[in-house]
């Protein structure tokens, strides 16, 4: 483990007033606000976002400019996203982040692989690699059609023909799972990185196939925080604590937490739960 | 040359990876006296960390405070990597605790103010964590127990040594969830009987962590020791709490909670200092400590042992054997054999 400081300069609570609010599909809303340390954030790395008076909730980030501008994409999943999605322009939220790891940039012939609201750290890594990768495909995966996310703004990092969705009922692109159509994908075409962020059924499964074809992968992974910073303990798998070890993990470190990866996490008080 | 060369890197490679750990120290002496045939006797003269903390044997006087990182075997096993002394688990009750609502941590200047609400998955579940823990850790690992009544520190106690921890600290002192922690530590009269109830449960060490947030604390620290405490651990975190401006709303979702990192050092430092005055049993120095000058402080005020928390989210777990480094070359430097000759060295000026 990493004995450098940590920057913990970007725990301190901030309060910030929401600027803009995109809904991208019937359950996911895209916030946008300014905040300049969080503009600062790489692609896999989070924040977390306090709803004043509710909760505080864990988000990745989705974008961010030059000018101090942030997005984050939050799926409606429980009361605090529902407070969330309840918030008006001009409302006021907190922040502290950005935390954790990031992405490695490779470069060469990029598979990215995103399942739901996985796809938000994905379209970050994406906008940042597209000028350099030899190709990018992305696999986008959702319930149905009107839950497929921000499929317009992918169209502008890689070829429309390398941009590639999959229902699971079929209403839109190749009916079935995401890590289904990059198996596929797989067996036909070798590529040099694997990226993927979604359900983590479907992580282990991509993962189990880069293992296969002996490609690198890393993958963003999710569990229950409380702190953000290494401390408590709520989001551990393994040995890793996912805010800080995480919440990217290359291929070394998921084949460590097998036992655990698409299988079972932690929840509230720290049981070890079926996901 | 080169197999030569290649040797020595190994060896250096070797030597990184454990290094400053009293293990290989010892094993280095050894092979140095083996090779001047000096008496083995001298190996334990060499080994300035180690100490016994109320019958518990130790390699450095560093160790994990409770409430950090303490719920699962592998994050034990990473904490003992990292160079820990011993480690002190989560604190755990009889029944399972999902605790508070986020946010449960809002930073400050100089700390952090937390108030997770102690959540735990229960003493039958954590006991298998402490079994299988125990047989993965080189170290002592202590439980953390707390209860809403005597019998119920008892009970957890209880269970907790049958599962197979080395020692158990009481937690008299987490200053935010009601009729329990704090609320305990500070009615010496309940202390009391919360102290003897465990004591007559398990024949392992019991520890008693104590809360600043009283009028006197070397008082507590005094009823504790009176009931049968084996240690007395001082500090808990200080009870405080952060509002936001622009929404003038309380940020923790517990509204009060607990600062703990370098703002509490001074504090803690001075509580150590008055307890030792008052009481015989060894002292566990907690509170703010993020290097080995706060550690030798804490040992120079009376502490036998240091725990550490907030700052391994500055420094990482890693941090224990930088600070158990520190400690030895300050020993070495003022010609100390042992720790133990520092303990309390700042009373006898």
């Amino acid at each position: 483990m990493r004995l450098s400081a940590y920057r913990i300069k970007a725990n301190r609570h901030r309060i910030t007033k929401i600027l803009d609010i995109k809904t991208e599909s019937p359950t996911v809303k895209t916030f946008t606000f300014k905040d300049k340390i969080c503009a600062k954030a790489k692609p896999g790395q989070f924040l977390m976002l306090w709803i004043p008076s509710v909760d505080e909730i864990p988000l990745s980030i989705l974008d961010t400019d030059e000018k101090g501008i942030v997005s984050v994409a939050v799926k409606k999943v429980g009361e605090a996203t529902q407070a969330l999605h309840n918030k008006k322009v001009g409302d006021f939220i907190g922040l502290r982040g950005p935390f954790g790891n990031s992405f490695t940039l490779r470069e060469g012939k990029i598979l990215m692989v995103g399942g739901g609201i996985g796809m938000a750290p994905l379209s970050f890594l994406a906008k940042k690699l597209a000028p350099k990768a030899s190709k990018l495909t992305l696999v986008v995966g959702a319930k149905a059609r009107e839950e497929l996310l921000f499929m317009e703004k992918l169209k502008k990092f890689c070829k429309e023909e390398n941009l590639l969705a999959t229902t699971d009922d079929g209403s839109y692109g190749f009916k079935g799972l995401a890590s289904e159509l990059s198996e596929s994908i797989l067996t036909k075409e070798k590529y040099d990185a694997i990226y993927a962020c979604g359900p983590e059924q479907m992580i282990r499964k991509v993962f189990e196939t880069a293992e296969k074809a002996g490609i690198s992968m890393e993958a963003s992974l999710e569990r229950l925080m409380r702190c953000a910073i290494g401390l408590c303990g709520s989001c551990v798998i393994g040995k890793y604590r996912v805010c800080r070890d995480g919440p990217v993990f290359d291929g070394n470190q998921l084949r460590k937490v097998k036992d655990e990866l698409g299988i079972s996490k932690r929840d509230f008080n720290g049981r070890r739960i079926p996901l | 040359m080169e197999q030569k060369k290649q040797k020595q890197k190994l060896k250096r490679k070797r030597r990184n990876k454990i290094s400053h750990n009293t293990a290989y120290k010892t094993k280095l002496y050894l092979t140095k006296t083996t090779i001047l045939k000096t008496p083995a006797v001298k190996i334990l003269k060499e080994n300035r960390l180690g100490i016994n903390l109320a019958g518990l044997k130790l390699p450095n006087p560093t160790m994990l405070a409770s409430g950090i990182l303490g719920y699962t075997k592998e994050t034990f096993k990473n904490i003992a990597d990292g160079g820990a002394g011993a480690i002190v688990t989560k604190s755990v009750g009889l029944k399972p605790r999902s605790g508070y609502a986020n946010p449960t941590v809002t930073q400050t200047s100089c700390g952090l103010i937390n108030a997770m609400g102690l959540p735990n998955p229960g003493i039958e579940e954590f006991a298998k964590e402490i079994s299988e823990a125990k047989r993965v850790l080189n170290v002592p690992l202590i439980v953390s127990v707390y209860g809403f009544a005597a019998e119920e520190y008892a009970t957890v106690a209880k269970k907790a040594v049958t599962a197979g921890a080395d020692a158990v600290e009481l937690n008299v002192s987490c200053p935010h969830v009601k009729e329990t922690g704090s609320e305990i530590g500070q009615k010496p009269e309940i202390l009391k009987e919360v102290v003897k109830n465990v004591k007559s449960a398990v024949q392992k060490p019991v520890f008693v962590k104590l809360s600043p947030n009283v009028t006197s604390i070397a008082e507590t620290a005094e009823a504790a020791v009176n009931a049968g405490a084996d240690a007395i651990t001082a500090i808990n975190t200080v009870k405080a709490m952060a509002i936001d401006t622009e929404t003038a709303k309380p940020i923790l979702s517990n509204k009060m909670g607990g600062l703990s990192g370098p703002a509490i050092k001074p504090i803690a430092l001075r509580c150590v200092y008055e307890i030792y005055e008052k009481v015989k049993v060894p002292i566990i120095g907690c509170g703010g400590i993020t290097n080995w000058r706060d550690a030798a402080e804490f040992l120079l005020a009376g502490a036998s042992a240091v725990q550490i928390g907030t700052a391994i989210a500055t420094k990482g777990p890693n941090m224990f054997k930088a600070i158990t480094r520190g400690i030895d070359a300050y020993l070495k430097r003022k010609g100390f054999r042992s720790v133990n000759e520092i303990v309390g060295l700042s009373h006898k000026s």
